[in-house]
């Protein structure tokens, strides 16, 4: 793993030592996880969620008991008109 | 002591005024500035005269008014510090409630505060916490389990009547086995998420935490639902589950998986696993062995999939919008950030996250066979009984095994009741789960209730 990349990717601040524990530990999870490269999977539809709800909506309304106190928010003049 | 007893018995007794809310709560804020100390569970406590003021006015409208509980940190709660954990949000503090805390507090529940966690739930030992490990109640040199360890050591030293927890791989379970009391995983959907800070949001469940399979199903009465707020919630009709706790399970068939049994397993809790499956036997129930041959690839799919759900629901944490910067994290919670990263990546997506998004499906296809045949499955919380401080949290690898007979429960969204079952020579407790098929609540909890009722592993407390 390009630990220096995915870092990136992450967007987490990484010192050198830290990639360097992070590429043996990560070595290590990957070796652990890669066992699932022995399953066949081929033709298996994917599971992204268990319960099988589609579309759920509600109706579009401002509901006026859960807005927020916009505190420690400030002001600027509009950007676009 | 007051909180030995059960919920409803309080109850009773708080509305025939042989106690009041405020010698309840007195007694718990007495072990709290006791045993905490030496505990660690909470991270934020209600300031006690707070609590005593809240008491005092208590009106006693459920059978869960003015009975002190508290919740695992990863609920946020307005206007009082909310940290999941972590240093990140070490300074946070919402602007409302979750849907769960709304639910409980409007039944007049009184909450005494937030309880120790590995951090975003990412740990099974309370030890991937910014704020100290919880120690174990029966051995202050051993973990309390995790991710919800807090909640879990509180109930059983005492501090409080209950807690809610939150379950994405085993977080109720495990400090419920390892702690000695009883804890619920729900299906996912049946508990509202809105309001829990997401850890997998494919996996989080909400679910109560407590000394008896009976107080379980009084709480999940209160917060089981369809939440407008949380579109995942279940719209199917909340069952009663406590009509029905005093049913017997005669003819029920239990399946008992070879695979969870096996290799790596502790001896001793093999065998009270063995001697409660005896223990059924007796109430009425047959005894199967069956197998679920995917379990093998259980930890590869969690840790494949909980980590890229983790690395997705965690780029929030920016420090620009709120909380500190990124950081803060703890090396756990960025590796299961990087891992997460890696699979869902250009390149590997395929190969792991798409992969073990099918092999879930197997999974789950899995447990539905083996439900054709049997009404619930037995096996171990965990393979060990609780672990020296250290153990876990140095080892990568043994942490993300010590969740094995737990993750895959949520990578199926079934639902588990976790409860005791024995104590080990030295006197450390050892846990069981029953898990059943989607939305079968109400069944385990009567398992679970029958159990009880001829074993006493669940009135045992620590000697603190």
């Amino acid at each position: 793993m390009d630990v220096k990349h995915v870092g990136k990717l992450a967007n987490l601040p990484l010192s050198d030592v830290e990639l360097k524990k992070l590429e043996t530990d990560l070595e290590n999870v990957l070796e652990l996880v890669n066992h699932i490269q022995d399953l066949d999977t081929s033709n298996i539809e994917p599971t992204f969620q268990v319960t099988g709800l589609t579309n759920v909506t509600r109706p579009d309304k401002v509901d006026t008991s859960r807005m927020l106190p916009q505190k420690g928010f400030f002001k600027v003049k509009s950007i676009f008109s | 002591m007051l909180v030995d007893d059960t919920i409803s018995n309080l109850s009773t007794r708080l509305k025939k005024k042989e106690i009041s809310a405020v010698d309840i709560a007195t007694e718990c804020l007495e072990q709290i500035e006791k045993l905490n100390p030496k505990i660690n569970a909470f991270i934020t406590q209600v300031n006690p005269k707070t609590v005593l003021n809240h008491a005092k006015k208590i009106k006693l409208t459920t059978s869960l008014s003015g009975i002190p509980y508290v919740l695992k940190d990863a609920y946020i709660t307005k206007d009082l510090r909310t940290t999941a954990g972590s240093n990140v949000l070490s300074n946070y503090i919402p602007q409302y409630d979750a849907t769960v805390v709304s639910k409980v507090n409007s039944a007049g529940s009184i909450l005494l505060g937030k309880m120790n966690m590995d951090a975003w739930g990412h740990g099974g030992s309370t030890e991937n916490t910014d704020f100290s490990p919880t120690r174990n109640p029966w051995d202050i040199t051993r973990v309390a389990g995790g991710s919800g360890g807090g909640p879990a050591a509180a109930i059983a030293s005492r501090m409080c009547s209950f807690a809610i927890g939150e379950d994405s791989g085993g977080s109720i379970r495990n400090p419920a086995g390892w702690c000695g009391i009883t804890g619920l995983k729900v299906t996912y959907g049946r508990v509202s998420r809105y309001g829990s800070i997401a850890y997998a949001s494919s996996f989080d469940t909400v679910g109560p935490t407590a000394k008896t399979a009976e107080d379980c199903a009084l709480i999940l009465q209160y917060i089981a639902g369809l939440d407008p707020y949380d579109a995942t919630s279940s719209p199917l009709p909340v069952g009663n589950y406590l009509s029905h706790l005093r049913e017997d399970i005669k003819g029920k068939i239990i399946g008992l998986p070879k695979e969870f049994m096996g290799k790596g397993l502790d001896s001793e809790v093999k065998q009270l696993v063995l001697q409660a499956a005896k223990k059924f036997i007796d109430l009425g129930a047959k005894v199967e062995e069956v197998s679920l041959p995917t379990l093998e690839y259980g930890i590869s799919v969690y840790y494949l999939l909980a980590p890229s759900e983790t690395s997705s629901n965690l780029a929030r944490y920016d420090g620009i919008r709120y909380g500190n910067g990124r950081d803060k994290f703890t090396p756990e919670t960025m590796r299961r950030i990087m891992i997460g990263t890696y699979a869902l990546s250009a390149g590997y997506y395929d190969a792991y996250y798409k992969k073990a998004q099918q092999a879930r499906t197997l999974i789950v296809k899995d447990f539905e066979k083996v439900f054709n045949r049997c009404d619930m499955i037995l096996s171990p919380v965990s393979p060990t009984p609780p672990t020296k401080l250290g153990e876990l949290i140095n080892d990568p690898v043994k942490n993300m095994l010590a969740d094995i007979y737990t993750l895959t429960t949520n990578t199926a969204g079934i639902p588990a009741l976790a409860l005791p079952c024995g104590f080990t020579k030295t006197g450390l407790p050892v846990g069981m789960q029953l898990q059943g098929p989607m939305f079968s609540e109400k069944l385990l909890l009567q398992a679970g209730y029958a159990y009880q009722q001829t074993t006493s592993w669940h009135v045992q407390k620590p000697q603190l």
